[in-house]
C-alpha cells in the first residue's frame, strides 16, 4: 500500500477514494484496502490498469486508468494523407483489422464523394463479417480462458487460423491485412479466397456447436458468469455502451440495420438481443452473431456480382500497379495521389459502422487538403470500458477478471 | 413531420435567446450555438420526448490554429428512438478556455470530456472528475493542439535508465 | 531415447558442468509474455495447434516475472508504459533475455510520434530485435531458436549482472556429498 501511494499518481488516488461507494455491507470491516491490477496482467487484455478498493474481497470502488498504449493515432493522422493511414487502421482494433479498414475507407468516401462499385462493396462486407468471426471466436476463447477453461481457446484460435489464411490467399498478409483501397479493394478477390471463405463457412457451424457444447455443460463456467456484471438497458444506454454488449441488454441496435451501409439492406439477417444483460448473455450473443455472420457470408458468396473493384475516378482511385509500369496516364495519377493525397472537398462528415465491437466511427475536418485537419477515431472499447466501474462494483475480485472478458475491450482502440 | 424541420423549430421555440447556425452537409445536421447554453440545451435534447437524443456518442474538439475562437467543441449525439445523428458545435476561445461539462446530461460524456481536456487542454467546469485520459499526469503539453510538433518535445517524458 | 540407447551398457557420459546445464537452460525457455499490442496476438498465435510451441519446450507462458527467463516484448512500448516495462524486466531472475518483438518495440517503427519509445533498448538489454509488424509466428519461433543458440554458446560468467566479474566476491562453497 506503501509503495503503491509512492508510485501512484495522487491524483489517481483520489479519484479512487472519492468514487461511487454503492456498495454497503451491514457489519463492514474497517480492513480496506487498495488493489492494483495492471497494466501487465494476463486478463486484462493488454494494458488496461485497474485500481481496486476493497472490503474483504468486495470491491467497492474501482478506478481505470488508460493511456498505456496511447499512440498518437490522431495527431499521426493530421500528418498523413487519407491513402497513408489504411496501414494505421490495422492496429487500431488489432482482432479485427479488416473491419477497420472497412471503416475507414468508408467514411473517406463520404467525405470525397466516392462510390466503389457493387462487387467490391460485397467484398468489404465479405471481409467485414469475416473479421466479426474472427473477433468473436478471439473474444470468446480468451472470455473462457479467463474463467479457466484453457480448451476452448485453443480451439477458437485453430478455427481463426483458418480464417487468417482466406486473407493470406486475398492479400498476401494474414495478419495486418490493408486490403481495402478508396474507391475499392487493392485487387479482386481471386477464386481460390471465395472457395476457401465457403468451405470455411461450410465446416465452421459444426465447430462453433462444439465450441458450445464444451462450455454450455460446463457448470463452473455457467455459474461464474451467470448473474455477474448485470448492466440495466438504461444505464448501457447512458454509460455509452455499444455493440454486442448493448444487445446483450436488450437494446435491439445495431448500425448495419439502423443506418445501412455498403449493401446489409440486400441481406436477409437477424440481430440477435438478450435481456440480461450479464456476463453469460454477452457470450451467447456473441456466438449467435458469429451464426449470423456466417450466414451473411454465405448470402454475399451466392450473390457475388462480377464487374471492376475500382470505382473509376483517376484523380481519387489508385490505379493497380501493372497499369502504372506501363501507361503515361496513370502514372501521372499515382504519382500525384501518393504525393497530394486525394484532397477532398472542404468539409466534415461522421461515419460509423458496425465493427466487431461496437460503433466504430471516424468523423472529418477537411480542409481541402491531401491529409485531414482533424480526424478523430470513435472507438467502441473506450466507451466500453468507461462503464467497467459500474460493472464491477458489489463484485468479488475473481469476477472482475470474467467481466472484462466479457466485454471484451481492445486497448489498442481504446488508447488509439 | 421530418425531423430536420423539427429540431430547428423545436429548439428556436425553446431558446427564443439563442442564435443557432445551422448547417447540413452531406446529410448531416449540425447546430452552432454560443457556449454558455451547451448544458441546457443538450439537457433538453435528452429529455423531449419527441426528440430522445439519449445516446452521447463522442465529444472532441477541434483546433483551428489562427482564428480568432482557437477551439470548436464539437458533440455528436444520436438518437435511437428516430435513427437520427445530431452534432452540435460551439466555440471556445483560448483566453477563456473552458466549457460547461455535460457529463451531468450523459455520463458516456464523462471520459469523453477528459480526453479532450488531455489532448486539447479544454477545462470543464463541473466536471466530476477532471484528469488527463491518456498522458500521464506530470505531462506538462496538450498533444492535439497543433503547435505541439508530431514527434513531441524531446526531454518532457522520462524514460527509466538502463 | 537416442541417448539412453547409447548408454545402455556404460550407464554415464563426461561432459562439463557449463554444457550440460546450457543444454538443459536452452530446452526449456519460459517465456514471459509481454503483450501490449497487436504482437500479442500473434504470440498467442504461436501458442496455438498450428504453429505449436511446445515444440521447442517453451509453452510455459508465466504470467509473473518471477518464474521467466526470457521475456517477449509484444506491442509497442509507450513512454507510460516503459518504466513498467523495466520493472518487470527487473523482477525476472538472472540470467534473462529479451526478444524486441516487431518493428514498433526494436525501432518505434511506424509510430513517429510524441508518445512512442522509439525503440527498446533506450531502456532495456534486447537480445534479438525481430523484424515485422507483426512478426509472423514462424518468424517468432526462429527468433526463439536464434535464443536457444545464443543461450546453448553462453557460458554462466558472461551473464549480465553476474558478481563473478567483480574481484573479491566470494561464491557460497557447493556442498558436495560424497558416498563412502
Amino acid at each position: 500500500m506503501e509503495q503503491l501511494e509512492k508510485e501512484t499518481d495522487p491524483k489517481i488516488l483520489q479519484a479512487l477514494l472519492a468514487s461511487r461507494n454503492d456498495y454497503t455491507i451491514e457489519d463492514a470491516l474497517e480492513n480496506e484496502m487498495i488493489l492494483n491490477m495492471g497494466p501487465q496482467h494476463p486478463a486484462t487484455h493488454g494494458v488496461l490498469r485497474l485500481l481496486l478498493r476493497l472490503d474483504g474481497e468486495r470491491i467497492i470502488g474501482c478506478v481505470p486508468e488508460l493511456g498505456y498504449l496511447h499512440r498518437g493515432y490522431e495527431k499521426m493522422a493530421e500528418n498523413m494523407s487519407y491513402y497513408e493511414f489504411i496501414p494505421h487502421t490495422d492496429r487500431l482494433d488489432y482482432i479485427s483489422p479488416m473491419a477497420n479498414n472497412v471503416a475507414w475507407v468508408l467514411a473517406v468516401e463520404k467525405l470525397a464523394g466516392i462510390e466503389a462499385p457493387k462487387r467490391a462493396q460485397y467484398i468489404r462486407m465479405m471481409i467485414a463479417e469475416l473479421a466479426r468471426i474472427a473477433s468473436h471466436l478471439v473474444a470468446v476463447g480468451a472470455f473462457a480462458m479467463d474463467v479457466g477453461a484453457l480448451t476452448v481457446f485453443l480451439w477458437t484460435l485453430r478455427e481463426r487460423e483458418k480464417i487468417l489464411d482466406i486473407w493470406d490467399i486475398l492479400c498476401g498478409a494474414r495478419f495486418t491485412n490493408s486490403y481495402t483501397r478508396i474507391g475499392g479493394v487493392a485487387n479482386d478477390a481471386q477464386p481460390e479466397a471465395l472457395a476457401k471463405a465457403k468451405w470455411f463457412i461450410d465446416q465452421f457451424e459444426p465447430y462453433l456447436a462444439e465450441v458450445e457444447q464444451l462450455l454450455n455443460t460446463n457448470r463452473i463456467f455457467i455459474e461464474r458468469v451467470d448473474g455477474v456484471g448485470v448492466i440495466s438497458k438504461e444505464d448501457a444506454i447512458d454509460l455509452g455502451f455499444c455493440g454486442p454488449n448493448l444487445r446483450a441488454c436488450g437494446v435491439e441496435f445495431d448500425l448495419r440495420r439502423n443506418a445501412p451501409y455498403l449493401c446489409y439492406n440486400e441481406m436477409d439477417f437477424k440481430i440477435p438481443t438478450y435481456t440480461e444483460g450479464d456476463c453469460l448473455a454477452r457470450y451467447f450473443l456473441r456466438l449467435d452473431e458469429c451464426r449470423e455472420s456466417a450466414k451473411i457470408v454465405r448470402q454475399v458468396l451466392e450473390k457475388m456480382p462480377q464487374g471492376p473493384v475500382h470505382a473509376d475516378m483517376p484523380k481519387q482511385v489508385l490505379p493497380q500497379k501493372d497499369e502504372v509500369y506501363t501507361k503515361m496516364e496513370e502514372l501521372i495519377h499515382d504519382f500525384m495521389i501518393v504525393n497530394f493525397g486525394i484532397n477532398p472537398p472542404v468539409g466534415e462528415i461522421y461515419h460509423a459502422i458496425e465493427g466487431s465491437k461496437g460503433e466504430l466511427g471516424f468523423y472529418f475536418v477537411s480542409k481541402g487538403e491531401g491529409h485531414p485537419w482533424k480526424c478523430k477515431i470513435r472507438s467502441p472499447s473506450f466507451n466500453n470500458i468507461q462503464s467497467l466501474p459500474k460493472l464491477v462494483i458489489g463484485h468479488l475480485i475473481s469476477d472482475v477478471v470474467a467481466i472484462i472478458g466479457s466485454i471484451d475491450p481492445i486497448m489498442g482502440e481504446a488508447d488509439k | 413531420m421530418d425531423l430536420k424541420t423539427l429540431i430547428p423549430q423545436k429548439l428556436k421555440e425553446k431558446f427564443p435567446a439563442v442564435e443557432f447556425e445551422i448547417t447540413d452537409y452531406k446529410d448531416e445536421l449540425t447546430f452552432k450555438f454560443d457556449k454558455k447554453f451547451v448544458v441546457e440545451i443538450c439537457a433538453f435534447l435528452k429529455s423531449d420526448p419527441e426528440l430522445e437524443f439519449k445516446s452521447c456518442t463522442d465529444i472532441t474538439a477541434i483546433d483551428w490554429a489562427t482564428r480568432k475562437n482557437r477551439f470548436t467543441m464539437v458533440y455528436n449525439i444520436f438518437s435511437m428512438k428516430h435513427n437520427f445523428r445530431l452534432r452540435l458545435k460551439a466555440d471556445v476561445d483560448e483566453a477563456d478556455c473552458k466549457v460547461d461539462s455535460v457529463s451531468s446530461v450523459w455520463r458516456a460524456a464523462n471520459w469523453q470530456e477528459r480526453e479532450t481536456y488531455d489532448m486539447y487542454g479544454i477545462k470543464f467546469n463541473n466536471h466530476p472528475d477532471l484528469r488527463r485520459m491518456y498522458m500521464p499526469e506530470e505531462f506538462e503539453y496538450y498533444p492535439l493542439r497543433k503547435d505541439f510538433p508530431l514527434m513531441g518535445i524531446p526531454g518532457s517524458l522520462p524514460l527509466p535508465k538502463k | 531415447m537416442g541417448l539412453e540407447a547409447y548408454l545402455k551398457d556404460t550407464g554415464f557420459i563426461t561432459t562439463q558442468v557449463n554444457a550440460i546445464i546450457a543444454w538443459a537452460r536452452k530446452s526449456s525457455v519460459w517465456p514471459m509474455p509481454m503483450g501490449i499490442s497487436c504482437c500479442a496476438i500473434e504470440m498467442m498465435a504461436v501458442g496455438d495447434p498450428k504453429y505449436d510451441i511446445a515444440r521447442f519446450g517453451s509453452e510455459v507462458m508465466r504470467f509473473t516475472p518471477r518464474q521467466c527467463d526470457l521475456m517477449i516484448v509484444a506491442g509497442t512500448v509507450t513512454y507510460k508504459m516503459a518504466p513498467v516495462v523495466r520493472k518487470i524486466y527487473d523482477q525476472m531472475p538472472d540470467p534473462k533475455w529479451v526478444i524486441a518483438m516487431g518493428a514498433c518495440t526494436s525501432t518505434g517503427g511506424m509510430y513517429r510520434s510524441y508518445s512512442v519509445v522509439q525503440g527498446i533498448d533506450q531502456f532495456l538489454p534486447v537480445d534479438i530485435y525481430l523484424a515485422g509488424c507483426p512478426p509472423r509466428p514462424d518468424n517468432l519461433l526462429h527468433a526463439l531458436m536464434k535464443i536457444q543458440e545464443k543461450i546453448g554458446k553462453t557460458k554462466a560468467s558472461q551473464f549480465h549482472n553476474v558478481p563473478l566479474k567483480e574481484e573479491g566476491v566470494k561464491l557460497p562453497e557447493l556442498n558436495v556429498i560424497q558416498k563412502n
